[in-house]
């Protein structure tokens, strides 16, 4: 069931080649387009200026008319991943860069604000109109709920809050770099996490103050990783350095991606961690090569900590011979089948449906209310009581698989079989019934018991089988399984719904139930009671007139 | 179990009957003489071929859209559903829970290990299990409601019977029934307390003997986990829905194992498939952020349930009493009401705060339970 190795192999490569080009092609579009997009922070190690001191330091005062976004997707899904997570990273990031296009989207614009510039914001109500317009969404709470969706996976952020929500007022927003979109298959290590922490601690802006959750987690790694502190130290430490060669503005955005990536990855405790996984799909959700575990370039120190569920995926076996031809089968199989038109399937739904919708409480209200909106429970004490309303004798009515399945619908048409002296079908019915929910072992001799009582010369129930279920039965029962009786069960199922089930429904005993008419309590409750006065006293006389003749004779 | 593999002893003749074109044979199996010497690739283009030909005859019968013909029915009011309880207890995500036939007590499991059983009307726990396991993703209530199942990453699913003496301790009499090579990613009981049901990420389904634990049947086909399953709801009836991480949901007969019936139009994982109340067709809910709706007697797609604003995959469905509507629970923490006929959306519940693990009417169809990883459950009215 393992996929071949070399396949496999090569599907890698060929992923890689494809990251390489897209990242070359995102590469040529950044250096195209101005400012939003940030080079990749440089690993720690390097001296060397990294990429993005070569890119023309653009100042980003106002939008100056740019090439048109290009309305390919900026996203860097490989194509060919179709793992769940990643369906959705795509249709964000489909959202998100036609969102950020020039004509068609949102105003991202530079904001003058007291004594700064806020560079590169959109207000929270932009975004929600745009959502509602080209997502065709009415509401404006949904779209609310999921442009914070979006934001919570990291896609864009507010600029002033670690908790990643969109509100549908002036509050702005920033759009997340592509280097950080979750579709690179981000897992950030612990250390990678309090180099960040580190270093803000070492930027004397108030800004970067940390919020008090973040003082704990780095007082709480710092404790963690201790011995290895005066690395993480130095490591932040040159982080800051380059840092200070970025633009002012550069660095404003900068700062804040690289907080909203934290935020996502760490996110604020009683936050929903959007990374979670379910635990299911874990198995075949990321190529291990393609996972991305340093911000800051740190090499993999040592073994790979890799939960145990990053495990090479088993999935989807190649198609062997033998399983082209059972399949073959299979499609031959459905080609033999007949088919219902879809104009008499829709019908027949329709019918079911509309027949069932009076029973149906979130269409129909309840009556007298239902239990969990009035907290009286009295609908359930109705509905278990032993005499059933008229409306539960109706649906008696629509099946015989109705009637059986109630219990009082049960017992009736049991009743009914008995005064015409064919209780045995539906005995017999209800035993199969029975044997096959017995335990494994139970069966074979309750299988024996079934045949003794139903079918066997001189049986006492003796039920009427055509000759060819007969034969088969008695077959079966030489291997006595709690499917032995199918045949049987299916034939006499037939006779009582065409036959007994639809003298039943004309019968009196049904016919009297059901036209009852819904008498309100207390006269029903006056009624009887008169009944039972009139009877006792009718009782009593007639009583007295018995005895009176005994003793006389 | 490969039963189909009797025809290819014999170059050119069925090994079960002897003949040599498509047949039906005594045991009900349709078989066909294969050629010697069939190389893969030709076996793939008649396969391919096969396909093609089946889908243009399911094609002639598609004259009508369902939708188009619900048009005559009258249009639903506006749902007035409301959360009315939340079940609080659970540490962790809760993956998954099963309604008792009394209507107001259910069972729920969670990432923690635990699985609680609450009278849902009262809010009261009144079992609480404690399993050796995290991810237990698979619960179930008996039908007798005096045991329950439940199993996850341990690859097993297990019965516990329920005690009325609320100090002993349920999880010493805990018993293994089934046994998978994967996780247990779904369980049910089938109509008594004796026989168990279960879905894995092993790729199969197995049907088991409570009593002795043995396996009465298994049934395999998909090529990958699967997530899901779902019995039929006739009394007569013997077959089963499953759907998995192949995107395809297969009907099963109990009996003999066989697949009946496969339908592949998502385009990512099921995760979810549950029954139309007549049994004539089943719904599920896919990582595709699509909801559909399949018609046996149709054999094919009748229904798809889908948003431009939705975007993030639907995880569980069922239906209401009626089947009218449809609810589905989704990753982006809603659980969204569909009209099953006309393909609408008639309401969105908003309320959890993180993924819907699970939905699930209640049996008498007066309220939806909502399961979720925000460690909550929720009654909607």
């Amino acid at each position: 069931m393992m996929a071949e190795a070399p396949q496999q192999q090569q599907q890698q490569q060929q992923q890689e080649k494809q990251e390489e080009d897209e990242q070359q092609q995102q590469q040529q579009q950044q250096q195209e387009e101005e400012q939003e997009e940030q080079p990749p922070p440089s690993p720690a190690e390097a001296t060397e200026p990294n990429e993005g001191s070569e890119e023309p330091k653009e100042s980003v005062q106002t939008p100056p008319t740019r090439p048109l976004l290009s309305m390919r997707s900026m996203s860097s899904v490989d194509p060919d991943d179709d793992s769940p997570n990643m369906i959705v990273y795509r249709k964000i990031e489909d959202i998100v860069t036609r969102i950020q296009d020039e004509t068609e989207g949102v105003p991202i614009r530079t904001v003058k604000s007291f004594m700064t510039k806020i560079p590169s914001v959109v207000t929270g109500a932009d975004i929600v109109q745009w959502l509602m317009k080209n997502l065709s969404i009415e509401d404006p709470a949904e779209a609310m709920h999921i442009g914070s969706l979006i934001a919570a996976q990291g896609y864009f952020f507010p600029i002033s809050d670690h908790v990643l929500s969109l509100k549908d007022d002036g509050t702005f927003y920033r759009f997340q770099a592509p280097y950080f979109w979750p579709s690179n298959c981000w897992e950030p290590e612990n250390t990678d996490y309090a180099i960040y922490l580190c270093k803000r601690t070492m930027q004397n802006k108030t800004r970067l103050e940390l919020a008090d959750y973040e003082a704990e987690n780095l007082a709480r790694l710092q404790r963690a990783f201790a011995r290895k502190w005066e690395f993480i130290y130095m490591q932040a430490e040159a982080q800051v350095k380059i840092d200070r060669k970025k633009d002012k503005t550069e660095r404003k955005i900068l700062d804040s991606q690289e907080r909203a990536f934290w935020d996502v990855h760490r996110p604020v405790p009683g936050c929903v961690n959007t990374t979670e996984m379910d635990i299911r799909k874990c198995r075949r959700m990321k190529n291990p090569h393609r996972v991305k575990k340093s911000v800051y370039g740190l090499a993999e120190e040592g073994t790979q900590s890799q939960s145990p569920i990053h495990t090479p995926s088993h999935h989807c076996r190649k198609g062997t011979k033998e399983d082209v031809e059972k399949e073959i089968l299979f499609l031959n199989t459905q080609l033999d089948r007949h088919c219902m038109k879809m104009s008499k399937v829709a019908e027949s739904l329709i019918t079911y449906t509309e027949q069932y919708m009076e029973y149906d409480p979130f269409v129909t209200a309840p009556e007298p209310s239902n239990p969990w909106t009035s907290d009286d429970p009295s609908f359930w004490d109705l509905e278990a009581s032993k005499e059933p309303s008229q409306q539960r004798v109706k649906k008696w009515g629509f099946s015989l698989e109705e009637a059986l399945k109630d219990p009082a619908g049960q017992e009736l048409f049991l009743k009914f079989l008995e005064s015409e002296f064919s209780s045995e079908n539906l005995r017999f019915w209800l035993a199969v019934q029975d044997l096959k929910r017995m335990p494994q072992q139970e069966v074979a001799q309750r299988a024996q018991d079934i045949w003794t009582e139903f079918l066997a010369e001189g049986a006492p129930s003796s039920i009427n089988l055509d000759s060819h279920s007969y034969e088969r039965t008695s077959q079966n029962l030489k291997d006595p399984g709690r499917y032995s009786y199918e045949d049987a069960q299916d034939h006499i199922y037939k006779l009582m719904k065409s036959d007994s089930y639809t003298r039943f429904l004309r019968s009196n005993v049904y016919q009297d139930l059901l036209m009852a008419r819904k008498k309100p309590e207390t006269e029903q409750g006056r009624r009887t009671s008169l009944e039972k006065f009139t009877r006792s006293v009718g009782k009593s006389l007639t009583g007295k007139r018995l005895t009176g003749l005994m003793q006389s004779s | 179990e490969l039963n189909y593999i009797h025809w290819k002893l014999q170059a050119g003749k069925c090994g079960l009957c002897s003949s040599v074109k498509a047949c039906l044979s005594a045991c009900g199996m349709a078989c066909q003489g294969l050629q010697k010497g069939e190389t893969l690739a030709s076996l793939k283009r008649e396969c391919d071929n096969l396909k093609k030909k089946l889908e243009e005859e399911r094609g002639k019968l598609n004259d009508v859209e369902l939708h188009q013909v619900a048009e005559k029915t009258e249009v639903l009011g506006a749902l007035s559903v409301k959360t009315r309880r939340v079940l609080k207890g659970h540490g962790n995500k809760v993956l998954c829970m099963d309604w008792c036939k009394d209507r107001r007590r259910l069972v729920s499991s969670s990432q923690d290990g635990k699985v609680i059983v609450w009278d849902a009307f009262t809010l009261n726990k009144e079992h609480g299990i404690t399993l050796p396991c995290t991810w237990v993703m698979a619960c179930a209530y008996a039908p007798s409601g005096c045991a329950v199942a439940c199993g996850g990453l341990d690859n097993k699913c297990s019965v516990v019977p329920l005690s009325l003496d609320k100090t002993e301790n349920l999880a010493a009499k805990k018993k293994s029934v089934a046994m998978h090579t994967n996780y247990v990613s779904g369980c049910t009981f089938t109509n008594s307390d004796m026989q168990l049901l279960t879905c894995s990420g092993d790729g199969t389904c197995a049907l088991w003997d409570v009593e002795s634990g043995q396996l009465l049947q298994s049934f395999h086909g998909h090529t990958a986990d699967v997530l899901s399953l779902d019995l039929a709801p006739s009394e007569t009836g013997n077959t089963f829905v499953s759907g998995g991480c192949d995107k395809k949901a297969n009907v099963w007969d109990m009996r003999s194992g066989q697949n009946i019936q496969s339908f592949e139009s998502h385009e990512s994982d099921i995760n979810c498939v549950k029954y139309y109340p007549s049994g004539d067709a089943f719904a599920s809910a896919s990582d595709d952020a699509t909801c559909r709706f399949y018609d046996l007697r149709a054999d094919r797609e009748v229904a798809v349930y889908q948003k431009d604003s939705i975007i993030f995959g639907a995880s569980t469905v069922d239906f209401s009493l009626s089947g009218r509507l449809l609810f589905a629970g989704y990753n982006d923490y809603t659980i969204n009401a569909w009209d099953v006929l006309k393909g609408t959306r008639v309401s969105v519940l908003f309320g959890h705060e993180n993924r819907i693990s699970r939905v699930r009417v209640s049996p008498d169809g007066t309220a939806l339970c909502s399961a979720s990883w925000d460690n909550t459950l929720r009654i909607w009215a």
